[in-house]
């Protein structure tokens, strides 16, 4: 029992991972239905930045998470202007071909400026182990620093969408880009806005995954952005507390999958809830059906 | 008159912009590969001896690739610095394969047809490495692979018969794996030992599956045995499902980036039993990722050690690190050797037609490497000694040398 | 206008005539470089993979990003057969092929009524689930992948089975199946009101499509000695998306180009080592932004089209 505790625990964590950089891609989604192939890329750069910045100039760890925000926050609002913006009217594959173009330009880029090392992400904060139960079960200080900042986060982002008036020219534009347009909202700018708040909370997860496991490479991004894609799509895409669930809900299979089964199954089988869900709920988790008007 | 055809003469002066900008950026590229990509590519083909440099330095691997690559880098400029061999400069040729089997294949074909290289390095993985040799037992290309220990790579696995032309400098799978079930049996006195590799990864199941076999023949158990994705970061399930098995040794051969996590995180679960691990370990990140303090108590077997005194080894640590500013890994000296090793060939033969290199390389008896003095069984194997390396405080200290018993 | 129809086919026969042979002798005579050669099996392969996903992607309009996965099976399938049951490569490639049109069969029957990205990320997993599989079965060698395969796929083989594959695809599209399944992408709901069975075509479509990545996947395999999990990673889904969507969705001979351009910016940026990749992101970026419909639109290249491009006033452009 305390064992299935423990996975539940280690799930939690690692599925806070997944459901903040979920929480990223899911709000571009929301506004510009575009799958943004470079959040994962982004992530890294903002983990490179807080990295420097420790190494470097010497910050503090919240020095450099406002640092890292900084950065990816930019580059995010640089990539949607260079990249994606000439491309709004056109369909929507030759945005996502452009997606991955900028993804593997951050990651080969990344590989020729930062070198190809893994590099050991400093351990600014003490990691303290909680011990419950005569020690059969681990809490650790970074665990639950991972699992607080997901959840100030997410409520951070849904107060920002539903009560601010950014988050309200959101929600329009991403409901009609036209209207949202004839009623006076600045889309550039909301686009704008959205992808800086995105790529910040990229930043923000970038540092806690070096934090987590200490290291640091330029295609660190790559698998952690394309599970935390299925996260946000398992949750229904689009929606914040879609990405939170669907976040947790795969990092929890993982952890159970590899705890009581096998790790070399752990992504055959992911995959295949994935498309279980689907089948069964088209449209996510807490996705709502939508009817198609005729 | 076309546009009038086409009636979108706008579209065809955009598509003349875009093709502008296409041959600018080739042009901008080229000139930047040439010029600052790091490769003396001298022009003139006459006076040097061309050699093939067909790593991974980009995608997933390429921190592998690269290292060694600087390490072939170094030799060269060091055998270069002192007059070449046979009175000619060596030129290496450096392609990048981006760890895809069919991009090594094309890079081996046109380093050889295109290039005309006389030998071939590379590659770091045994993906890469197959995949280049066909190619080069086509042309009659003498192979030297730096750390591709699957048996197949240097003999054809239907017919048994070594591959002429395919040598490699690093040892394979199951000397590596014995001395390491000896060194864990004899000397850590481990009984019940927990396997934990790379799933995903030919060298690190290989290491699995021998050490289990030979720590079995010697008396031991192997109580738990999984597997780990490249793409797990979490390992906390599988290590607590280890403790409980009852393991007094965790054997994990797998690279140092995973590694390092392991054990990290076996700790923090406070998990304080003996690992014991490979080549793949060697890297001065481990210390970095993993902590100094939860290192104490873990071994590895390797190829060298930066810390052995010999004189050979402490000088290559040194230039490495004056060229790089890092200590040089197994995969960089592994590199070194290679280049070294090619050059004594060429040397020895007194020419460099492949064919002549080619039965060099076979005869390489004694040659002193910085991994060890090497020479060449009749599988192309590397005979050498294994060193074991402990880590003390974050420090690597060469415990012992050991002879594979097999 | 039969006539001229006529000495169109008879016109384009000959062409592709003149360049089997031509090339047939320049192999031969060692013209072109092994290193040309390599590429010319990288056109190839590229071209059955571009055209095969366009009929899905462009034509169906449903965005699948598992075509890796089929290949995969093709590859794998026919290089068990012939390696280790020793199956000569035809039916060999045959059965690969229809093992693939199977799994499209299976895994499109519930996914297909999926919309947009949620088919695409049930195809995505689909391709992720083949690749897990394939690294968790020992007889095919796992992670370190399927090796000594016989080099078996030559000239002859690659041009016949790139040639059936447009042929096929494109005699597909032209057909009453190929328009309901236009009909499909541009509104999948008109379509159904006119009696077309939506379902049937898109599964349909995609069965094709999984068909000839399964072709695509044994030449791969036949031709590079090795097979690997990893070779067939989403990274290679993107590579065949990225050649539809670079040549124009719903453009059969976009796609064509396409695949022999990105095959030749490869070949040609390989001396660059490192920074490859990086002027190869970019040039995509730049292309993507300049050319957003792709090299070709919807629009194909054909003989009319190109008389028409040269001015000319011939007898069957005069119109």
């Amino acid at each position: 029992m305390t064992e299935f505790i423990q996975q539940i625990l280690n799930g939690l964590s690692l599925g806070s991972i997944y459901a903040l950089i979920a929480l990223g891609y899911t709000m571009v989604y929301g506004v510009i239905q575009l799958i943004n192939f470079a959040h994962g890329e982004i992530l890294m750069v903002g983990a490179f930045a807080a990295f420097f910045a420790i190494t470097v100039w010497g910050a503090n760890i919240f020095a450099a998470i406002i640092i890292a925000m900084i950065a990816s926050s930019l580059l995010g609002v640089v990539i949607e202007r260079v990249a994606y913006r000439p491309l709004r009217n056109s369909g929507r594959l030759a945005v996502l071909i452009t997606a991955i173009g900028v993804s593997l330009l951050l990651q080969n880029g990344g590989l020729m400026v930062f070198g190809t090392d893994f590099r050991a992400f400093p351990r600014v904060i003490e990691n303290t182990h909680y011990k419950f139960f005569n020690g059969s079960i681990t809490i650790t200080s970074y665990q639950i620093l991972i699992f607080t900042v997901t959840v100030v986060m997410m409520l951070i982002l849904q107060y920002i969408v539903q009560k601010t008036k950014v988050g309200k020219a959101m929600r329009a534009v991403s409901w009609d880009k036209d209207a949202a347009k004839l009623m006076g909202i600045n889309v550039d700018n909301i686009i704008s806005v959205t992808f800086a708040i995105g790529s910040a909370f990229a930043a923000v997860a970038g540092v806690l995954l070096g934090l987590y496991y200490n290291t640091i490479y330029p295609l660190m991004g790559l698998m952690p952005g394309l599970k935390a894609f299925v996260a946000a799509v398992l949750g229904g895409i689009g929606l914040i507390p879609g990405a939170f669930a669907g976040g947790f809900l795969l990092g929890i299979t993982e952890t159970m999958v590899s705890g009581y089964w096998s790790t070399k199954w752990r992504d055959p089988f992911v995959f295949i809830i994935l498309i279980l869900i689907l089948i069964i709920k088209p449209s996510g988790l807490l996705g709502r059906e939508e009817k198609e008007k005729v | 008159m076309v546009y009038k055809c086409f009636g979108r003469g706008r579209v065809m002066n955009k598509w003349a912009k875009v093709v502008g900008l296409l041959v600018v950026l080739l042009a901008l590229g080229l000139a930047a590969g040439c010029g600052g990509g790091g490769q003396e590519e001298a022009k003139d083909t006459g006076d040097t001896i061309k050699i093939g440099v067909n790593y991974e330095l980009s995608g997933e691997v390429a921190t592998f690739g690269s290292h060694t690559k600087d390490g072939i880098m170094l030799a060269f400029e060091e055998i270069n610095a002192n007059g070449g061999v046979l009175g000619k400069k060596i030129e290496p040729i450096v392609r990048d394969n981006r760890g895809i089997a069919d991009e090594a294949m094309s890079v081996a074909t046109k380093l050889i047809t295109e290039e005309g290289i006389v030998a071939h390095l590379g590659a770091a993985t045994t993906g890469c490495t197959l995949a280049a040799v066909p190619v080069c037992m086509q042309y009659k290309i003498p192979l030297l692979t730096t750390s591709a220990t699957n048996p197949d790579v240097t003999v054809d696995p239907k017919t048994g018969e070594t591959r002429e032309y395919i040598f490699r400098t690093c040892f394979i799978d199951p000397p590596q794996a014995i001395v390491g079930a000896d060194f864990a049996y004899n000397d850590l006195k481990a009984r019940k030992v927990a396997i934990y590799y790379d799933n995903t990864n030919d060298y690190s199941k290989g290491l699995a599956v021998e050490f289990e076999k030979a720590f079995e023949a010697i008396g031991g158990q192997v109580v738990a045995t999984e597997g780990y994705g490249k793409d797990d970061e979490d390992f906390r399930p599988t290590l607590t499902n280890f403790s409980k098995a009852g393991a007094d040794l965790i054997y994990v051969p797998g690279y140092y980036q995973k590694v390092a996590k392991i054990i990290s995180q076996a700790r923090e679960l406070g998990i304080k039993l003996p690992f014991l691990g490979a080549d793949g370990w060697d890297s001065p990140e481990l210390v970095s990722i993993a902590g100094a303090e939860n290192l104490n108590n873990t071994y590895f077997t390797n190829h060298y050690s930066s810390s052995d005194p010999s004189e050979r080894v402490q000088n290559f640590v040194k230039a490495y690190k004056k060229k790089y500013g890092s200590v040089p890994d197994s995969f960089a000296a592994l590199g070194y050797d290679a280049a070294y090793l090619i050059v004594d060939a060429i040397k020895r033969a007194g020419s460099a037609e492949p064919e002549a290199i080619k039965e060099a390389l076979a005869q390489t008896k004694n040659f002193e490497a910085v991994t060890g003095t090497l020479s060449f069984d009749e599988k192309h194997n590397p005979v050498k000694e294994i060193a074991i390396i402990e880590m003390v405080d974050g420090k690597q200290v060469l415990k012992t040398k050991k002879a594979p018993k097999s | 206008m039969d006539k001229q129809r006529l000495w169109l086919n008879v016109g384009v026969a000959a062409t592709l005539a003149v360049v089997y042979f031509a090339v047939d002798w320049l192999i031969k005579t060692g013209i072109i470089t092994p290193f040309q050669q390599l590429n010319l099996y990288l056109i190839g392969i590229n071209i059955i993979l571009a055209v095969s996903l366009n009929l899905i992607v462009g034509f169906t309009g449903q965005l699948a990003l598992g075509h890796a996965g089929f290949m995969a099976v093709g590859a794998y399938i026919s290089a068990v057969l012939t390696t280790k049951i020793g199956i000569p490569f035809l039916p060999a490639t045959l059965a690969g092929a229809l093992a693939a049109a199977l799994m499209g069969i299976i895994i499109g029957l519930p996914t297909l009524r999926l919309r947009g990205d949620y088919l695409a990320i049930a195809t995505l997993g689909f391709g992720e689930i083949v690749r897990g599989i394939l690294i968790n079965i020992e007889y095919v060698g796992g992670a370190a992948g399927l090796i000594g395969i016989k080099q078996y796929c030559t000239w002859p083989w690659l041009f016949f089975w790139t040639l059936i594959t447009v042929l096929f695809i494109k005699n597909f599209i032209n057909s009453t199946h190929g328009r309901a399944c236009i009909a499909i992408r541009e509104d999948e709901i008109a379509a159904e009101a006119m009696g077309i069975n939506t379902t049937k075509y898109k599964v349909l479509a995609f069965s094709i499509g999984a068909f000839f990545a399964g072709i695509a996947g044994a030449i791969y395999a036949h031709y590079f000695f090795l097979i690997q999990p990893n070779t067939f990673s989403i990274l290679k889904s993107f590579d065949a998306l990225l050649l539809v969507v670079f040549g124009g969705l719903g453009s059969l001979t976009g796609s064509i180009i396409a695949a022999v351009f990105v095959t030749l910016i490869t070949a040609l940026l390989q001396d660059l080592a490192q920074l490859r990749m990086v002027i190869y992101a970019v040039l995509l970026i730049i292309i993507m932004i300049f050319r957003p419909q792709g090299l070709l639109g919807t629009k194909e290249v054909t003989f009319e089209v190109l008389c028409k491009k040269m001015g000319g006033t011939t007898w069957h452009c005069s119109k």
